[in-house]
């Protein structure tokens, strides 16, 4: 399959099944309700070494806030239940807790409801309170700056992480741009996050290493400069290779991101460079979920 | 299927227990059959049918007519039904009440929505003393739903109250919130003395400022973020509660009763 000049790879990106949940942030204003996300998300690229993927979903108007302030979406990925709901507790009580003016409300009602505020009121040394309106707990806990007001739990859902695909191109700069092209596009897109730097990685890897401590390296096949060393997927015009990782709440979500990021990249097309669009695959063995190319831009 | 009704014939002297006239009792009932149940009447039984005129089959809807302040317990322990009452309910009102929806066209008596543990209770007159209160001995009161009284309530409202919310909104008398455990009362009429007495936990929100004791502590003014989801909750509600122009966030906040645990909040709209 080639759209416009840009050839589209007969594989699959290959996904597993995580955990999620979404939460909001609102404050004063949205400054400081992104820079609290920001925190929150910060750190949770990856699965193998951070305990979870995260990132920004969008900005919320104040009308769908819970509290009628501006606010943020975040969506929190994890291998596990155990491991997400720790990493929603801890980022919560480092990352919102600690920000100005903020409050933090739970993003999804279904699904096993999982701790978000319920234990971080103790921060309150006996002085919190607590609000059951409308069926939903909340918790008071005062602090310096007033009061830091939190939803008690929020809904735990089964998840897909890990769908990728890989933009190929003749130099850096452009892959980077058509990465950020297919960035912009599929942060429009519901129920999805780029865990990863911007939304981009550059460092994909393949499962193993010849280190036995890692349990992930350098995906060498697709390393420009190991050409001519290694078994590399690469033709000899490909100078740089970069990936797009999406998490999405069912495997539909990350169907229609992949979509439109790789829209975006072939609207660029090769005239502007981007030779080729692939994804990460490991012989089917790393999960059950496979976005196949070539299906998903028919 | 139209609302079963009980129209009262005459009032009585002495005062009528009501509790068997509920719709989750009356359930696949026939007429026949409910007016042969037999009431409480003072120290005699009185048949139903000899109180009322019966008519209509819905039972998870029933109406009761030229209701007068001696029919105790209505709505006792009332599940999932809906009850009306056209003019005054004796006292207990909703005692106990589970789920569903009781509303009086009139006054209530003693003990409306005593120990009541959830759904909604509109009184649209005035309610007497011990308004969601415990009964006499019990640790407990009001633990759950939602009592709007748009009137004036008794003293003693939410007594020993446990959670839920009460929302007056005309004056409330002595001793309102006393040994309230948790839960929220907003008054948007006056407060009378000893307001808060003994009160360990929860939120007495006033529209009016309050003669507070001595035991109340300033902890001055506050925006508190609350505020605006609890008033977004009453906005489905028939209620002056609803009106979008009664809300706030902006308080004066009063901790107390340090005489107690200290932990309850009186807030007072700025």
């Amino acid at each position: 399959m080639i759209i416009n000049g840009v050839s589209i790879d007969a594989t699959f990106a290959e996904a597993f099944p995580m955990k999620a949940t979404r939460a909001i942030i609102t404050a004063q204003n949205e400054k400081w309700a992104m820079i609290s996300a920001q925190a929150m998300t910060g750190f949770a690229t990856s699965v193998i070494a951070c305990g979870c993927e995260a990132g920004i979903e969008r900005i919320l108007n104040p009308s769908e806030t819970p509290d009628g302030r501006p606010g943020v979406s975040i969506l929190i990925f994890a291998m596990g239940g155990k491991g997400l709901a720790k990493q929603l507790e801890t980022r919560a009580g480092q990352c919102v807790l600690t920000s100005p003016t903020s409050a933090l409300f739970a993003g999804i009602d279904e699904g096993e409801q999982i701790p978000l505020g319920k234990n971080l009121r103790y921060f309150g040394d006996g002085f919190q309170t607590s609000k059951k309106i409308d069926g939903k707990r909340y918790w008071r806990v005062p602090v310096m700056d007033g009061e830091f007001l939190t939803e008690a739990t929020t809904g735990r859902v089964n998840a897909v992480g890990g769908g990728n695909f890989l933009v190929l191109a003749e130099s850096q700069h452009q892959a980077l741009a058509a990465c950020e092209a297919a960035i912009i596009e599929m942060k429009k897109m519901p129920n999805v996050i780029m865990p990863f730097p911007g939304g981009v990685v550059r460092s994909g890897s393949k499962v193993g290493s010849k280190y036995p401590a890692l349990g992930a390296s350098t995906n060498d096949a697709f390393c420009p400069t190991l050409k001519g060393i290694t078994a590399t997927d690469l033709s000899p015009e490909i100078e740089s290779v970069m990936e797009i990782v999406i998490d999405g709440l069912t495997k539909e979500d990350i169907d229609n991101a992949m979509r439109v990021g790789i829209q975006a990249v072939c609207d660029l097309g090769a005239k502007n460079g981007i030779k080729r669009i692939s994804a990460g695959n490991y012989g089917g063995k790393l999960g059950p979920f496979h976005f196949h190319l070539q299906e998903i831009m028919a | 299927m139209s609302a079963l009704t009980f129209t009262v014939k005459q009032e009585t002297a002495q005062r009528v227990d009501m509790s068997p006239l509920v719709c989750q009792l009356l359930t696949n009932k026939s007429v026949a059959e409910i007016a042969g149940i037999e009431l409480q009447n003072g120290k005699r039984k009185i048949r139903a049918d000899a109180l009322f005129e019966i008519t209509g089959s819905d039972t998870q809807n029933i109406i009761i007519k030229n209701s007068f302040a001696k029919l105790d317990f209505i709505a006792k322990e009332l599940q999932d039904g809906n009850m009306t009452v056209e003019g005054d309910a004796g006292a207990y009102l909703a005692i106990g009440m589970k789920s569903g929806a009781v509303t009086v066209n009139g006054d209530a008596g003693l003990y409306a929505a005593c120990e009541m543990k959830n759904g909604l209770l509109t009184i649209n007159g005035n309610a007497g003393d011990f308004l969601g209160a415990a009964l006499p001995g019990n640790k407990q009161g009001m633990k759950g739903g939602t009592v709007i009284v748009k009137g004036n309530v008794g003293q003693r409202a939410g007594d020993h109250m446990r959670r839920g919310t009460m929302l007056i909104e005309g004056n409330a008398g002595d001793y309102c919130a006393s040994r309230m455990i948790a839960g929220t009362i907003a008054v948007m009429g006056s407060t009378g003395r000893f307001l808060g007495y003994a009160m360990q936990r929860g939120t007495l929100l006033l529209w009016q400022h309050p003669t507070l004791s001595a035991t109340f502590n300033d902890c001055g003014s506050h925006t508190l973020a609350f505020l605006p989801i609890m008033f977004k909750s009453f906005a489905k509600l028939d209620s002056r509660f609803a009106d979008p122009t009664q809300a706030f966030d902006r308080v004066q906040r009063f901790g107390g009763d340090m005489a107690e645990k200290g932990r309850a909040e009186v807030l007072v709209k700025l």
